[in-house]
């Protein structure tokens, strides 16, 4: 069984180099030039849309939620008002950060930048982290964005339900790069010529939760919280649900994202929310391709890809059991079949490439 | 400096792009939406990878790793990741020919 090694600085990651793992060249399911150009290309209209949806549900959900505070008639609209902020600005985040989202550059800047705050990361740092992500997806020591790290930490899972090991990883994090600056392991994919920006952003961040903590004291009242800040907590459940999917019981290690990635149908709510990565073999797989072409995208390339999830428990029900198989041997994983139509995995180059064995 | 014929005019769509490979280097062609014609090195300066599978808009290419965007006219690093510019080459258009300079 091997035991894996998620540091970025540590011996898995420098394997992964030496053995031209990492920033390989991956698989793609051919699709025609034209096709692709199509799918491609960018609109600012789809995206205007959802976040007028977006931002305009928020403000109505968070103001009946302030006018019927205290009372537990609140509740409801907290309820809706977190899933947005702590869940929908994660997909904001990922998509305004790939600079699909929208065509115009400014509007993917600002959503990306105001996602990046109410999701509680550093805009200039996990600009970076994502894509060493798309670079080396599931490769580990050099993926900074695993989620489920073998054995699953299965308390740690459950407490991401409800943002805590995110927020506490946040604010240490955001104080030294307030106060101190630029971490060590953040260096090995932030580009220095970012740090002023990182320092920056994480003192801007720090002065409005400052802000928000000094007017909840004065009003000696959690109500400011309830909008910013606590919401990544109590909304948070809807991104770690989807997000624990994206790649969840699959294959680490290989450089094929229909052995490490998750595509699964979900209904339109969840689709809102998550902005359709629930595409997600087709979105690592092309990562131009905005999320609202991912639906097309895996109409024309799904003859190639293991069959999708049909639903968020039937998603589940597969990964769950890989995962608790997973905490018993670190080495197992979810081999999941072809169509006849699709091109085999290169499973002789993977096993090599891992020194180990496919499980079933 | 030679010039290198590599492409028909009528090779590359308006606002599209193609690789040539020659002598051991890659190249990326693109073909503007005014009609013009312009040379890039072929891989991003970010990480190892072709350019001739990212879109172009107007006058910009995008990579199709992390969406990192270039100028292709002046190979100026227009968006995050990409912090390097790009190698640009001549290019001249003879009948219905693209030729380009290499280095
Ligand atoms: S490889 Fe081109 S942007 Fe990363």
């Amino acid at each position: 069984m091997t035991k894996r090694d998620y540091s970025l600085l540590g011996p898995d990651g420098q394997r992964a180099v030496d053995i031209g793992l990492a920033a390989a060249e991956w698989y793609h399911t051919d699709v025609p030039r034209k096709v692709m150009k199509e799918l491609m290309q960018r609109s600012d209209q789809p995206a205007i849309r959802d976040t007028v949806i977006l931002y305009g549900c928020m403000v109505a959900f968070a103001a009946m939620g302030i006018a019927l505070w205290p009372s537990l008639w609140s509740i409801p609209f907290w309820l809706a008002y977190g899933v947005l902020y702590g869940s929908a600005s994660d997909s904001r985040w990922h998509e305004a950060g790939h600079g699909t989202a929208f065509k115009t550059p400014w509007m993917n800047n600002a959503v990306y930048e105001i996602a990046s705050f109410m999701i509680m990361r550093n805009s200039a740092t996990w600009r970076w982290s994502h894509a060493r992500h798309h670079t080396d997806t599931y490769i580990v020591g050099r993926d900074p964005e695993i989620a489920i790290m073998r054995p699953p930490a299965f308390a740690r899972l459950l407490l991401a339900f409800v943002g805590v090991p995110d927020v506490i990883a946040f604010f240490p994090r955001l104080v030294y790069n307030a106060f101190i600056g630029v971490h060590p392991t953040e260096k090995t994919y932030v580009p220095h010529s970012e740090w002023s920006k990182v320092v920056r952003v994480a003192r801007i961040t720090l002065a409005i939760y400052a802000a928000t903590l000094a007017l909840a004291v004065w009003m000696q009242s959690i109500l400011p919280l309830m909008v910013i800040g606590l919401p990544r907590m109590y909304g948070a459940w809807h991104h770690i649900m989807t997000g624990l999917l994206q790649h969840g019981g699959l294959a680490d290690n290989v450089i094929d994202h229909r052995l490490n990635s998750r595509t699964v149908y979900m209904n339109p709510i969840s689709r809102f929310i998550y902005w359709n990565m629930n595409y997600h073999v087709e979105h690592h797989m092309f990562p131009m391709v905005p999320y609202h072409a991912l639906p097309a995208l895996h109409e024309a390339i799904k003859h190639d890809l293991p069959r999708p999830n049909a639903s968020i428990g039937e998603a589940f029900a597969e990964m769950w059991p890989a995962l608790r198989r997973q905490f018993a041997y670190e080495d197992y994983f979810l081999h999941r079949d072809l169509p006849e139509t699709a091109k085999p995995y290169r499973m002789d180059f993977h096993e090599g490439a891992l020194g180990q064995t496919a499980a079933e | 400096m030679p010039w290198i014929d590599a492409c028909a005019t009528s090779d590359i769509d308006a606002e599209d792009l193609i690789r040539f490979d020659h002598a051991g280097a890659t190249y990326a062609i693109y073909h503007s939406p005014d009609g013009k014609f312009y040379a890039t090195a072929g891989k991003c300066t970010h990480e190892d990878v072709h350019l001739a599978d990212g879109l172009v808009m107007d006058h910009l290419i995008e990579c199709p790793k992390h969406n990192g965007q270039f100028d292709y006219r002046t190979g100026e690093a227009k968006r995050a990741p990409v912090c390097i510019n790009l190698k640009t080459f001549k290019t001249k258009v003879e009948g219905t020919r693209v030729y380009i300079e290499v280095a």
